[in-house]
């Protein structure tokens, strides 16, 4: 196992810019995730870390090695790709054991008939048989060796694909959105069990998606990235609590975070809807504000902030709802909010209200602006600590 | 699809059914026809085998002779030509041809369709340019060039101009366009070379395109008079047609009934052979677009 560092990185095909100089540091053992929309980039880094593609400019390391001329078996490195990407005509043993006999035979002893003239091939697939029993034990797929790819199932393919990867004790996995290809009910459990397999086997991981449920769930650290840029890189709960932007607000978080246009009132307060709410911005550097407040923090009923919505429609998830609002003075800015199930669903005009801390202001270019509320001093204490 | 298969349908009404047997009838009844049309001089092949020859040209066709005289048409066949050295030779160069066509080809075609290298695009578009060229054009400068070597007369001779494909070349390069990248990509990181690529990883799914492929030229090369008759006089290595031709002109002359003998011999090893690739050689055909 081994720590990755991407310094610079940039790739451009053709006239498009994909990836915009990219520095990253994945420690040794982390789980760390690039999530962010179709496009934006973190497949192609991903298999440009790999060798599959090389980049325009910066540089790769594994493990303080510089890899960039390396070829990508050189780099060590084990892939899973979202399609699984097995060899159709091979056996589940056959496409484990590939790796080894690739590096472990000469090229003399994997010819077809001259095989059997080699001694030595004899006792190597043997210690390879071995080294894939074990790792197809702890994937639990050793009953079905002599099946094709073909003859199983979506969750049974995966495991393959893991398998495959693990038997080389590679210096650091790479996955290409490997759940995304499973049923609903699937996904969550390979999403538990990835994680298990994580923290037993140590490794490094670097996981694509852009689901962020499994962002969230899964990873050390996570990465949003769009256009090409990593917008922000944190924990799950730093990314979720302390979005770095717009883009990182709205992509991170399920529902979406409820967004409104506002404005530096007189006195540096904000100016939201024509009412003044109680969070100082004066050092905002433009009058246009945009603030969001996540579905989760909205609640009915009166306080110091307050918007007035009227109700379009209801989302019963069963334990909870998700109730659909429009904006009474704008009603083309939707509002979203979440409540328990058994509590009143209200009609008509209703007031929401949430606390200033909840709120987060972000300046006319969508970055966020820190404001003084009551617990922004201790979380940016927090912040700093995990920063570093 | 599977959802309507399974769902009963409603009995249709009487007028609907009629009409539904009708279009039936009527397009299978093209379809036999034609189908007669291409069967005739086969059929006509396989009644003249086993007339006597005051049979042949009657003025009635019948399908079975009043006299059944096969044994003496393929025995006159089989023994005043060499037909079983004939069928050698056209297995000697068929094959040859088709083991380097594909030796060479696929590789071509691997490179061509996965691999990026300045100038794929000129390449591909040679290989597209060199499906426009009938093998006549060629066959005075090759003919000359082998005169020079000294391989007239030699089963090489027969089947060098032929180890080139082009048409194999972009045959192959459609069906492997199709290939997931991932697959190949996966490969690459488990540490396979790009040769092995091919022939471990891709060569192993191309089997209906081999298939098909090799119908092509097996029947190309098999059949082909032209070329066999312009570099070979030796009868000892003639290939079945330019056998049958030596044959027709001396020996068998005007023995119709044993030509016809000899001819159905010759042809039935396609024959065979078609019927047992068929089913890959419709799906090959059917996956790369081709027809």
């Amino acid at each position: 196992m081994a720590g990755l560092t991407l310094r610079g990185i940039g790739k451009t095909f053709g006239d498009t810019a994909v990836l915009n100089n990219i520095d990253l540091d994945i420690a040794d053992g982390e789980f760390l995730t690039l999530v962010g929309p179709s496009g934006c980039g973190k497949s192609t880094l991903l298999r440009i870390i790999a060798g599959l593609e090389s980049q325009d400019r910066g540089s790769v390391s594994i493990g303080g090695t510089s890899v960039d001329h390396m070829r990508p078996h050189e780099r060590r490195i084990a892939m899973v790709f979202q399609n699984y990407a097995l060899y159709p005509h091979m056996s589940v043993f056959d496409n484990i054991a590939l790796p080894l006999t690739m590096t472990r035979l000469s090229l003399f002893e994997r010819l077809p008939l001259m095989r059997h003239l080699s001694l030595r091939r004899r006792r190597v697939m043997d210690e390879i048989a071995r080294e894939v029993r074990v790792v197809a034990e702890q994937l639990r797929i050793e009953t079905f060796f002599h099946r094709r790819p073909g003859q199983l199932s979506g969750g049974q393919r995966q495991r393959v694909a893991l398998g495959r990867a693990m038997v080389r004790h590679p210096q650091a996995f790479l996955m290409d959105e490997p759940l995304s290809n499973l049923d609903a009910k699937l996904r969550v459990h390979m999403r538990g069990e990835l994680t298990e397999l994580h923290a037993r086997l140590g490794a490094t991981m670097v996981y694509v998606t852009h689901d962020q449920i499994e962002a969230m769930t899964m990873s050390d650290r996570l990465a949003v990235m769009d256009h090409g840029e990593i917008l922000q890189l944190g924990t799950p709960a730093d990314v979720y609590e302390l979005p770095a932007t717009i883009a990182v607000a709205q992509f991170i978080g399920s529902p979406a975070i409820n967004l409104f246009p506002a404005r530096v009132g007189s006195g540096g307060q904000i100016e939201l809807l024509g009412r003044t709410l109680p969070i100082d911005v004066r050092n905002a550097p433009a009058p246009e504000l945009t603030i969001g407040v996540r579905p989760e923090a909205m609640r009915i009923g009166g306080g110091p902030c307050t918007i007035t919505c009227r109700l379009r429609r209801r989302e019963n998830l069963g334990s909870e709802s998700i109730l659909h609002f429009d904006l009474v003075a704008s009603p083309e800015v939707p509002v979203l909010c979440r409540i328990d199930n058994g509590m009143p669903i209200p009609e008509g005009e209703v007031t929401l209200a949430f606390e200033p801390r909840d709120c987060h202001v972000f300046d006319n270019n969508g970055r966020r602006i820190e404001v003084e509320s009551r617990n922004a001093a201790s979380r940016d204490v927090r912040r700093a600590s995990e920063v570093r | 699809m599977r959802i309507s298969a399974t769902i009963a349908r409603p009995p249709a009404p009487v007028a609907v059914r009629m009409r539904r047997l009708v279009s039936l009838a009527l397009v299978h009844a093209v379809l036999i026809s034609g189908a007669v049309f291409m069967l005739l001089p086969f059929v006509f092949m396989l009644t003249s085998a086993i007339k006597p020859p005051g049979e042949i040209f009657e003025a009635t066709f019948r399908l079975w002779p009043r006299q059944f005289y096969g044994w003496q048409n393929f025995d006159s066949a089989l023994n005043t030509a060499p037909l079983l050295r004939f069928l050698f030779n056209g297995l000697v160069v068929c094959g040859g041809i088709l083991v380097v066509q594909l030796l060479v080809a696929i590789p071509c075609a691997y490179a061509l369709a996965k691999l990026s290298f300045p100038g794929r695009p000129i390449l591909f578009s040679l290989v597209l340019l060199g499906l426009c060229i009938p093998v006549q054009a060629p066959s005075l400068p090759l003919y000359i060039a082998f005169a020079e070597l000294g391989i007239l007369n030699t089963y090489l001779s027969m089947m060098l101009p032929f180890f080139l494909s082009v048409f194999a070349i972009f045959l192959f390069r459609q069906f492997f366009k199709s290939y997931p990248d991932e697959i190949i990509q996966a490969a690459r990181l488990d540490g396979v070379g790009e040769f092995e690529i091919v022939w471990r990883i891709v060569v192993p799914s191309a089997w209906p395109a081999i298939a098909a492929f090799s119908i092509f030229s097996v029947v190309a090369h098999w059949n082909d008079l032209y070329w066999p008759l312009i570099v070979v006089s030796d009868t000892k290595l003639a290939t079945p047609p330019l056998g049958m031709m030596y044959f027709a002109d001396s020996e068998l002359g005007s023995n119709y009934g044993a030509l016809a003998a000899g001819a159905t011999i010759i042809t039935a090893p396609l024959v065979v052979a078609f019927l047992i690739a068929r089913r890959h050689f419709i799906a090959g055909i059917t996956m790369t677009g081709i027809k």
